[in-house]
């Protein structure tokens, strides 16, 4: 077991910007943050705090951020269908390559464990696949009948899983571009027939460790899709048997959308929770439908990242924040660093 | 409002269809709706003009079809699109409507100060706001009864989509007859063929035996009730008798797919049908807009039905030469809020945002009225729904400064304080 205690989570840093944030992620080398903002503008940020660098390339919001293993090259896909390499770590992060890669938003990025491979996901009702190293486009996934919310390698780099608006989980082996199952986690999608549209999708998807569990966040109990009404949810799905064997919910029946999920390395799952109710962290246990433990957030949460020392946490926020948690017990904490207090960086 | 009948003359007793025998007659004999002998020659001039509304309910926003801000605050995520006109930029939601652009106008500087859905959509159909204990009529009754031609058989005022029959209070003072008929489906009304079982000798001798039997009724006690239950016997007869027209299984194929095989698409084949065949106002709905939480999300959706539908209906209006003679008026209640909330949504905005309009009556290509950088405020030639009503009024060749009469008063057929905007007019 890691040094990690939800019950300790806490706020210990705010990085602040001028614009709101829609998403968060750490380098493979948890260095840095990166996060997606409303201006259209991707940020950087150092854990540690300090002044924002802009990354430019993009014309529209980013939501689907990845890192080479190596953390060395960010992957940024924009609602602009773009998908931008860039180095890391730059002084200045210009682009080194950019590519049209979806018609219409990409929703999602992921790079394959050995890093050779990405997929992207996007509203042209595709997956793609390219080669990380020369963004050489290696395949097309066609099938899904809806946007594709979200795609992830499973952890063996052989096989992917997919999810679109109506909550349609596909599964890909790599090597031949080929669908090999598919299955529909219903409570995760919703036709408002009042206002007569879809809502649902995996906003958060994740693989555990050992690939045995699929976690897909969302939203279930839809009863009002243009008002927000339903309750935040995580699926959890059986990967070899394709069935749903338990799905995550708060105690009470709070307003909002699971916006990330992430499987720590001690087993248990992490959510974050954004809606009419607040904002929220969830841990949740397998054995249990409802969370182990959960943080009250300042703002509602509108993506999560796990840092690879699996101690801390981001959360994007709309009140131009990420917030960094840690969950390290404190007396742990203090006695490492005695800069445990919030930060605010400097707004930009 | 009430309508009632202070007149008793034979004008008000005979069959319906006799009624409508000569338009002057027909002016004359309204009574208290009665209309002004003036406005009667820009009647008979505007009687081949039709209106086609297409009400987006719910409120979209002006940030994701007509007045985009692209990384702005405000902006979201989309980005803005070339049209066919040089210079006029729409959001990328739109790509089909971009290409439609030089048949088009667009309006970015409507400021109508009302963010209720109800009171919204009143001022968008009325010309006016609402005023407790009257009720003006609505755009589509008025066009019912200033461009109707007395040799059509069909209701002048249809909607298609929402609910279903006769809608008496879209007429107000204006009488039952100009009350919308709605086609809550997009198919042929409900119980619109004559039974089997009931032979057409036998139908037209019971339908004359309910005439007389209502004409003796209404010589001592005629109301607009009566008059409605009239009317809308008559109204199902002369439905009855075209409901070849509401059948868009007449059409090919290949304009069946044109229009889309959704909903929305259906109606507007159904509204293009009904336009062809003379009717003088159809709205259809599409709904919705209301996108108080993900509004981007739903936008996609929503447009995404809406804009190859709608560009398909105004080249297929504009090849058939219809356009020419019938304006398009894409509305809502409101517009959405330029704030993007904390959920992603757009609230009630009535205070900057715009509409489009097609077709006849207007410079194609305009752009009327103007917002700020980040589409708070009007900054340029501020509108509101009564500068509209008269626009819409004047595009299809009718004076919205007459009046209408009732009980022998002037009722001024738009807002006497407001104008038209006649830079947009042709």
């Amino acid at each position: 077991m890691s040094q990690a205690d939800p019950k300790a989570t806490r706020v210990v840093r705010e990085l602040k910007y001028n614009s709101p944030f829609i998403s968060c992620r750490f380098d493979s080398q948890g260095r840095y943050v990166f996060g997606g903002a409303q201006d259209c503008t991707l940020q950087r940020f150092d854990v540690a705090g300090g002044e924002p660098v802009e990354c430019p390339g993009h014309d529209s919001w980013v939501r689907a951020i990845a890192f080479s293993p190596d953390g060395e090259i960010t992957y940024s896909g924009g609602f602009d269908g773009r998908l931008i390499w860039r180095e890391t770590a730059a002084a200045k992060p210009e682009p080194i390559r950019t590519i049209d890669a979806h018609d219409g938003w990409v929703r999602a990025v992921a790079v394959s464990p050995d890093g050779q491979l990405l997929a992207t996901a996007g509203n042209d009702r595709l997956i793609k696949l390219w080669k990380s190293d020369t963004g050489e486009q290696v395949g097309e996934l066609a099938g899904h009948e809806s946007h594709v919310y979200n795609v992830v390698f499973h952890p063996d780099g052989k096989e992917l899983a997919s999810c679109d608006l109506h909550c349609s989980v596909r599964h890909w082996t790599i090597a031949d571009g080929k669908p090999q199952r598919e299955f529909k986690i219903a409570e995760l999608h919703t036709y408002d027939k009042t206002f007569r549209a879809d809502i649902g999708g995996a906003r958060g998807i994740a693989f555990n460790a050992a690939g045995t569990r699929l976690a897909l966040g969302g939203i279930t109990n839809v009863s009002n899709a243009f008002a927000g009404v339903g309750n935040a949810a995580v699926a959890l799905i059986d990967w070899q048997e394709g069935k749903q064997v338990q799905l995550f919910k708060p105690k009470e029946d709070l307003r909002g959308s699971t916006w990330g999920v992430e499987f720590h390395p001690d087993g248990y799952l992490i959510s974050v929770v954004g809606g009419g109710s607040g904002g929220f962290i969830y841990f949740f246990d397998e054995k249990a439908a409802t969370p182990q433990d959960e943080v009250k957030l300042p703002r509602p949460g509108r993506d999560l990242d796990l840092h690879p020392d699996g101690l801390q946490l981001a959360v994007a926020h709309f009140d131009n924040v990420i917030r960094l948690y840690t969950m390290q017990k404190e007396e742990k904490a203090e006695a490492e660093s005695k800069d445990d207090k919030p930060q605010e960086t400097a707004k930009k | 409002m009430k309508c009632q009948y202070a007149c008793q003359t034979m004008d008000h007793v005979i069959a319906r269809r006799t009624f409508l025998g000569g338009l002057v007659g027909f002016g004359s004999a309204m009574g208290l709706a009665g209309i002004a002998s003036p406005l009667a020659a820009s009647q008979l001039a505007a009687q081949q003009k039709h209106m086609l509304v297409i009400f987006l309910h719910g409120g979209v926003s002006q940030l994701e079809t007509w007045d985009p801000k692209p990384k702005t605050d405000t902006g979201g995520p989309f980005r803005a699109i070339s049209t066919s006109v040089p210079g006029i930029q729409i959001s990328e939601l739109l790509p089909h409507t971009a290409k439609q652009m030089h048949r088009m106008a667009l309006i970015r500087s409507i400021n109508t100060k009302e963010n209720d859905h109800g009171k919204g959509r009143i001022c968008m159909e009325t010309g006016r706001r609402e005023m407790p204990g009257f009720t003006y009529p609505h755009l589509g009754a008025v066009a019912a009864k200033l461009l109707t031609h007395e040799s059509n058989p069909l209701p002048g005022f249809i909607r298609v989509g929402g609910g279903n029959g006769v809608n008496k209070k879209d007429a107000a003072y204006l009488g039952p007859q100009y009350a919308s008929v709605t086609l809550g489906d997009g198919k042929p009304p409900a119980n619109s063929l004559r039974p089997d079982s009931i032979s057409a000798l036998a139908d037209a001798a019971r339908n004359d035996f309910r005439r007389r039997v209502s004409d003796r009724f209404a010589l001592r006690r005629r109301a607009a009730e009566t008059e409605a239950y009239v009317q809308s016997y008559e109204q199902a007869q002369r439905l009855m008798e075209r409901r070849d027209v509401f059948d868009i299984s007449l059409e090919s194929p290949s304009i069946q797919e044109k229009y889309g095989n959704h909903e929305f698409g259906r109606h507007c084949l159904l509204a293009r049908r009904l336009i062809e065949h003379g009717v003088s106002f159809v709205q259809v709905g599409h709904s919705n807009y209301d996108t108080h939480y993900e509004n981007f999300n739903f936008h996609i959706e929503q447009l995404g039905e809406f804009d190859a539908t709608f560009a398909f209906l105004l080249q297929d209006l504009h090849d058939r030469g219809l356009l020419e003679k019938t304006l398009v008026v894409v509305m809502s209640e409101f517009g959405r809020t330029p704030k993007i909330n904390e959920r992603y949504g757009r609230d009630h905005w009535g205070s900057a945002w715009s509409i489009a309009m097609a077709g006849c009556g207007i410079q194609h290509g305009a752009v009327i009225g103007k917002t700020n950088d980040n589409g708070t405020q009007v900054v340029d030639r501020e509108v509101h729904h009564g500068h509209l009503f008269h626009t819409y009024l004047r595009a299809v060749g009718l004076d919205p400064t007459e009046s209408f009469t009732l009980n022998g008063r002037p009722m001024p057929v738009a807002d006497p304080a407001v104008s038209a905007i006649k830079e947009l007019l042709a």
